[in-house]
C-alpha cells in the first residue's frame, strides 16, 4: 500500500484534532499566548503540510487505498495554493475577529478541517472520496458562517447556505448514484472506461451528467444555481466570507476535473453544451447584477459568479491548455478575491463593518498606499493590463477562440466591458470623491505586510505570468 | 551609438520608473522637489529620444532599433521593439509634449502634483512602447494600461463633472480594445504567432478579415475618433486638466490613426478596401459635420476637442481613399502622397492641437472660465499671448506656412485624384476651419475689455513663452520646411503601400 503519498491528509487531520484539544485544554486560560495557541498551530500546521506535501509528492501520478486517493500535478498544484491562500485568510482575520470577540479556536479548527475537506476533494480519485471530502468542506464552512451567533444576517446566511447546499450535495449523489448505475463503478478511471465503451445507456448517463453538473454549479456559484452566493457573501462575517470565496473555489474546479474530464470526459460534447449556457448566463448575471449592489461583499459575491462563469470557458474549450487556462483563472482569481476582502476588512475598525461601497470613500486619502493596492486589484479583475486578472482573462479567450467558438469570447469581452464599470466604481469612491470623516487606517503589522504582498503579486504575476503559466501547462500534459 | 543598446527600452521604462517613484512619494517631496525631478526625467527622455531621429536610416522601411527577446515563452509572446518611419516620429511628438505638460503643470496644479507629474511620466513611457511595440499582445498590453493613468488624471484633477467623463472615456476605449483583443487571439489561432510581422504577411479569407477588420475599426475608429463613436472625446477634453488634454489631443488620438496604419491596413487589405466607401463617407461626416457642430460650441476646450475631430476626420480620409486614387490614377505615387499627407496631418495637429490646448490652460489659470463669452479684449492686457495663439489659431484654420496646411493640402490635392466630390467636401473644411477657429480667437482676443477681470489679466510669464514658443518653432519648421518628416517616413510608407495593395486573400 501506498500510503506515504496521503501523509499531508494524515497530518492535516492529526493537527486539526490537536489543535482542537489544545485549544480546550489551554485555550481558555488567563495568558494571551495560550489563547493565541490555536492561530500559531493553525499557520504552522498549513506551512508543514506545505512542507510534506512538497516533499512526498510523487514524481508522476500515483494512486493509493485502492484507487481512491490520487496524488498527480494537478492535486499539487492545486494543494499549495490551498495552504497558501488560507494561510494568508487566517492572518487577514486576526485582528478582525479579535475586535468581534470570535477569536475562538473554532475558527482555527473548521478551517483546518475545511482544508482537510478540499485536500481530500482534489486528491480523490473516486466518487466516494469526493463526496466525502466535498461534505466535509461544506460541513464546517456552514459552522464557521453561523459563527458569529449573534448576527441576525449570520444566522439567516448559514441557514441559506444549509439548505442549500444540502440540496446540491443531494443533486451531485443523485447524479454520482445515476452514474453508478450506468457504468458500475465509483471509480474514475473505470467510469471513464466505460463511458468510452459505449456499452451502457447513454440515457441514463446523461441524465446523471444533468445532475452531476447542477451540483458542480451550485458549489461553485455559477448561474442560475447562484442565488445562495449573495446572502451568504454579505451576511457572513467578512473574514469567513473571504474564506469561503477563495479556497473553495480551488477545490472546486478540481471537482469539476475530476468529474467531467477525469470521469465523465467522454460525454464531453454533453457537459460542454451545458457548461457553455452556464457560463454564458453566469458572466451576464454576475456582472449585471453587481452593477446595482451597494454592500461591497455582496458586489463581490455577483463579480465571483461573473468570474466562475469565465473560469468555466477553459473547460468548455475542452482542451489541455484549456483546463490550464481555468486552473490559471481560479488560482488568480483567489489571489485577486483574497486581496479585495483584506481591503474590506482593514477599513472596517472597531466593530464597524464597513461592507458598504461608501466606506471606502476618500481611501486614497486616509491610506494612499492601500487605497493604491485596491486599484491594484480592481483593475486586475476587470482585466485590464498590466494586471494579472488581465492574463486569466487572456488565457480563458484564447482557448475557446482556438477551439473556434469567436461568439463566445465576443460574448464574454462584451460582458467584461459591463463588469468594468463597477471595479471602476469603487476606484472612483477612493480616488475621485472626496472624503466625509479623516478617520486614518489602522492596522496591525502582519495584515499590512501580507496586503501589500497581496498586491504586489497580482502587479508581478501580471508583468511576468510565464512561470504561472508554466505551472499550468505543466499539470495538463 | 552602440548598434544593440536597449535605447527604446530606456525611453520606455525609464520615465515610468520615475513617474512611480514619484506617484509613491506623493506629498513626502516638497512640491519644488517633485517638479524638478519630473522636470529633469521629462527632459532626459526627450534627449533620448532624439538620437532615434539622428541615428534613423532613411533608406529602408526596416524596423530599426529592435529588441527582441522571449516574454511569454509558451505562447510565443516576445518583447519585441523596434520603430520605423511611422513610428518614430510620433514617438519624438510624445517625449517632446510631455516635457511640455509637465512645464504647464508648474503652477496650475497644487493638489498632489507630485501624483499628477509622476501620472505623465508613466504615460510618456506607456505611450512611447504602443508605439514602438511589435508584438500584438505587448502593444496590447501597453493599448490597455496606458488607460489607467489618463483614468486617474482625468478623475482626480479635472473639472466638475469629470468622473461621468472620465468614467465614459475608459468604457469606450475598452469597449473598442476588447474587441480587438478577440481578433488577435483569432489571429493567434490560425497562425500560432503574435509577431506583427507574421500577422502582416498572413493570408485570411475575405470573411475573417471583414470581421477583423471591424474589430479593429472598434478600437482605432474609437481612440482616433471618428464621426458615430467620438462622443467621449469633448466630454473628457472639457473635464480634462490642460495637461491631459494635450495629451489627449497630441498623442493619443494619433494612436488610433497610428493603429490602422498598423494593423487594419496591413492585415486585412481587402477588407479595408472594400470598407474604403464607408470610411471614406464617415471620415467627410467628421470634417463637415463636425465643423459645423464645432461652429456652435461656447466652450473654448470643447471647440477645439470638435475641431480635433474634425481634423482627424482628414487623417482617416488619406489613409482610405488611396484605394480609389490607385484605380484612378493605376499608379501609387498619389496614394503614397496622401499617405504621407495623414501622417503630416498627425504629427502637425499634435502640436497645434497641443498649443491650442496650452493657450486655453493659460487663460484657464487665470480667469478660471472657459466660455467664450466671459473674455473678449484679451490683447489689450495680454499682447505675447495673443499673438501666440494667433499663430496656433491661423496654423488650426490651415494657413499657408503652418505645419495645418502641409497636410490639409496634400490630403485636398490628391482628393481630387479619387474624386471630385470627396475633395469638395474635404476642402469645405478650409472654410469651416477657418470660421470657428478665427471666430472664436475674435470674440476671445480682439474687441473691447469687456469685463474688470480680463482688465486685470497679467500676460505671460517666461514660463509659459517658452512651452508655446518652442511649439510655435515646430509648427512654423515644419509648415515652411516638411522634408525632415517626409524623409524619414518615405520609405515606410511607399512599402505599406506597396503591402496593403496586394491581397491576402488565397
Amino acid at each position: 500500500m501506498n500510503y506515504i503519498i496521503a501523509t499531508p491528509e494524515i497530518f492535516m487531520l492529526s493537527m486539526a484534532c490537536i489543535v482542537l484539544l489544545a485549544d480546550v485544554y489551554l485555550g481558555q486560560g488567563e495568558k494571551v499566548v495560550y489563547r493565541k495557541l490555536a492561530y500559531w498551530l493553525s499557520l504552522a500546521t498549513l506551512v508543514f503540510t506545505f512542507i510534506l506535501t512538497w516533499k512526498v509528492s510523487p514524481a508522476s501520478s500515483q494512486n493509493a487505498f485502492n484507487g481512491l486517493y490520487v496524488s498527480d500535478g494537478l492535486s499539487d498544484v492545486l494543494k499549495y495554493f490551498i495552504y497558501g491562500i488560507s494561510f494568508t485568510v487566517i492572518i487577514y482575520s486576526r485582528e478582525y475577529l479579535e475586535e468581534r470577540s470570535l477569536f475562538k479556536g473554532e475558527y482555527f479548527v473548521l478551517i483546518l478541517f475545511a482544508v482537510l475537506g478540499m485536500m481530500i476533494m482534489v486528491s480523490a480519485a473516486n466518487f466516494l472520496p469526493m463526496y466525502l471530502g466535498l461534505e466535509l468542506l461544506s460541513l464546517a464552512m456552514y459552522a464557521l458562517v453561523a459563527m458569529h451567533r449573534e448576527s441576525r444576517e449570520a444566522s439567516e446566511a448559514a441557514m441559506k447556505y444549509f439548505v442549500l447546499g444540502a440540496i446540491a450535495s443531494g443533486m451531485l449523489l443523485y447524479g454520482m448514484s445515476m452514474i453508478y448505475g450506468a457504468t458500475g463503478s465509483l471509480n474514475l478511471t473505470e467510469i471513464s472506461a466505460a463511458v468510452a465503451s459505449a456499452q451502457n445507456d447513454k440515457m441514463l448517463l446523461t441524465f446523471g451528467l444533468v445532475f452531476i453538473v447542477a451540483g458542480i454549479a451550485f458549489k461553485l456559484g455559477v448561474a442560475p444555481f447562484h442565488m445562495w452566493a449573495p446572502d451568504v457573501y454579505q451576511g457572513a462575517p467578512t473574514a469567513i466570507t473571504m474564506f469561503l470565496g477563495t479556497a473553495p473555489k480551488l477545490a472546486g474546479f478540481a471537482l469539476a476535473y475530476r468529474l467531467l474530464v477525469d470521469g465523465l470526459g467522454g460525454l464531453g460534447m454533453d457537459w460542454q453544451q451545458m457548461l457553455t449556457i452556464l457560463a454564458v448566463l453566469s458572466i451576464a448575471v454576475g456582472n449585471v447584477i453587481a452593477l446595482s449592489q451597494t454592500n461591497i461583499k455582496r458586489m463581490l459575491a455577483y463579480s465571483t459568479i461573473a468570474h466562475m462563469g469565465y473560469m468555466l470557458l477553459g473547460l468548455i474549450a475542452g482542451t489541455s491548455s484549456g483546463y490550464a487556462a481555468s486552473l490559471f483563472y481560479t488560482i488568480t482569481y483567489t489571489i485577486m478575491t483574497a486581496g479585495a476582502f483584506g481591503i474590506v476588512i482593514l477599513n472596517s475598525r472597531n466593530g464597524h463593518e464597513a461592507d458598504q461601497l461608501d466606506d471606502l470613500k476618500g481611501l486614497s486619502q486616509r491610506s494612499p498606499w492601500f487605497a493604491l493596492i485596491m486599484l491594484i486589484l480592481m483593475f486586475s479583475m476587470a482585466g485590464v493590463p498590466p494586471f494579472v486578472g488581465f492574463w486569466s482573462k487572456w488565457f480563458v479567450l484564447k482557448e475557446v477562440v482556438a477551439v473556434g467558438h469567436v461568439w463566445l469570447a465576443a460574448v464574454a469581452v462584451f460582458f467584461a466591458i459591463i463588469g468594468a464599470f463597477y471595479y471602476l466604481r469603487i476606484i472612483r469612491l477612493m480616488y475621485f470623491d472626496s472624503v466625509d470623516e479623516s478617520v486614518t487606517v489602522t492596522a496591525s503589522a502582519d495584515l499590512k505586510f501580507t496586503l501589500s504582498l497581496n498586491g504586489i503579486t497580482v502587479l508581478l504575476l501580471g508583468i511576468m505570468p510565464s512561470a504561472l503559466l508554466g505551472i499550468c501547462f505543466a499539470v495538463f500534459t | 551609438m552602440v548598434s544593440n543598446f536597449p535605447l527604446l527600452s530606456l525611453i520606455i521604462w525609464m520615465p515610468v520608473l520615475v513617474g512611480l517613484a514619484l506617484v509613491f512619494a506623493d506629498t513626502h517631496l516638497k512640491s519644488s522637489t517633485s517638479k524638478l525631478i519630473a522636470l529633469v526625467a521629462s527632459l532626459l527622455t526627450f534627449a533620448l529620444s532624439v538620437p532615434l531621429y539622428f541615428d534613423f536610416d532613411n533608406s529602408t522601411h526596416a524596423m530599426q532599433f529592435v529588441e527582441n527577446i522571449p516574454w511569454i515563452e509558451v505562447f510565443n509572446i516576445n518583447y519585441h521593439l523596434g520603430i520605423d518611419g511611422i513610428a518614430m516620429p510620433l514617438i519624438l511628438l510624445t517625449t517632446f509634449t510631455t516635457v511640455l505638460v509637465v512645464l504647464a503643470a508648474w503652477d496650475s496644479i497644487t493638489d498632489r502634483q507630485s501624483q499628477y507629474l509622476g501620472a505623465f511620466l508613466i504615460l510618456n513611457g506607456l505611450m512611447v512602447a504602443v508605439f514602438s511595440a511589435q508584438d500584438a499582445m505587448l502593444f496590447y498590453v501597453f493599448w490597455e494600461a496606458m488607460l489607467i493613468p489618463m483614468f486617474m488624471i482625468i478623475g482626480i484633477w479635472g473639472g466638475p463633472n469629470r468622473i461621468y467623463a472620465t468614467v465614459k472615456f475608459f468604457l469606450y476605449t475598452f469597449l473598442g480594445s476588447v474587441f480587438m483583443l478577440v481578433a488577435f487571439l483569432y489571429l493567434y489561432s490560425k497562425g500560432g504567432s503574435f509577431d506583427i510581422q507574421t500577422l502582416h504577411d498572413m493570408p485570411l479569407s475575405m470573411a475573417a478579415q471583414k470581421w477583423i477588420f471591424v474589430a479593429f475599426f472598434l478600437a482605432f475608429a474609437v481612440k482616433i475618433p471618428m464621426f458615430p463613436v467620438h462622443t467621449w472625446l469633448p466630454d473628457a477634453h472639457v473635464e480634462a486638466p490642460t495637461g491631459g488634454s494635450v495629451i489627449l489631443a497630441a498623442i493619443m488620438l494619433k494612436m488610433g490613426g497610428y493603429g490602422f496604419l498598423r494593423f487594419s491596413m496591413p492585415i486585412t487589405p481587402d477588407a479595408s478596401q472594400e470598407f474604403a466607401s464607408i470610411m471614406i463617407v464617415l471620415s467627410l461626416i467628421a470634417i463637415v459635420y463636425i465643423g459645423f457642430v464645432a461652429l456652435a460650441q461656447g466652450d473654448m476646450k470643447k471647440l477645439i476637442a470638435y475641431s480635433s475631430i474634425s481634423h482627424m476626420g482628414f487623417v482617416t480620409l488619406g489613409m482610405f481613399m488611396i484605394y480609389k486614387i490607385i484605380a484612378n490614377t493605376s499608379s501609387t505615387d498619389g496614394a503614397v502622397m496622401a499617405m504621407e499627407g495623414s501622417m503630416v496631418q498627425m504629427i502637425s495637429h499634435g502640436f497645434i492641437s497641443g498649443g491650442m490646448f496650452l493657450c486655453v490652460g493659460v487663460l484657464y489659470d487665470r480667469m478660471h472660465s472657459r466660455q467664450i463669452k466671459d473674455y473678449g479684449g484679451v490683447v489689450n492686457t495680454m499682447p505675447a499671448f495673443a499673438a501666440f495663439m494667433m499663430l496656433f489659431a491661423m496654423a488650426n484654420a490651415g494657413l499657408p506656412g503652418t505645419s495645418g496646411f502641409v497636410g490639409e493640402f496634400l490630403i485636398i490635392l490628391t482628393a481630387f485624384k479619387a474624386s471630385f466630390w470627396i475633395a469638395f467636401f474635404a476642402a469645405m473644411t478650409l472654410i469651416l476651419g477657418a470660421a470657428y477657429t478665427l471666430w472664436m480667437y475674435k470674440r476671445v482676443v480682439f474687441g473691447e475689455v469687456t469685463n474688470d477681470e480680463v482688465a486685470k489679466l497679467q500676460d505671460i510669464n517666461g514660463r509659459e513663452k517658452l512651452i508655446l514658443a518652442s511649439l510655435a518653432f515646430f509648427v512654423l519648421l515644419f509648415g515652411l520646411w516638411p522634408a525632415p518628416i517626409f524623409e524619414v517616413m518615405h520609405p515606410t510608407i511607399e512599402n505599406l503601400i506597396q503591402h496593403i495593395t496586394q491581397s491576402k486573400l488565397n
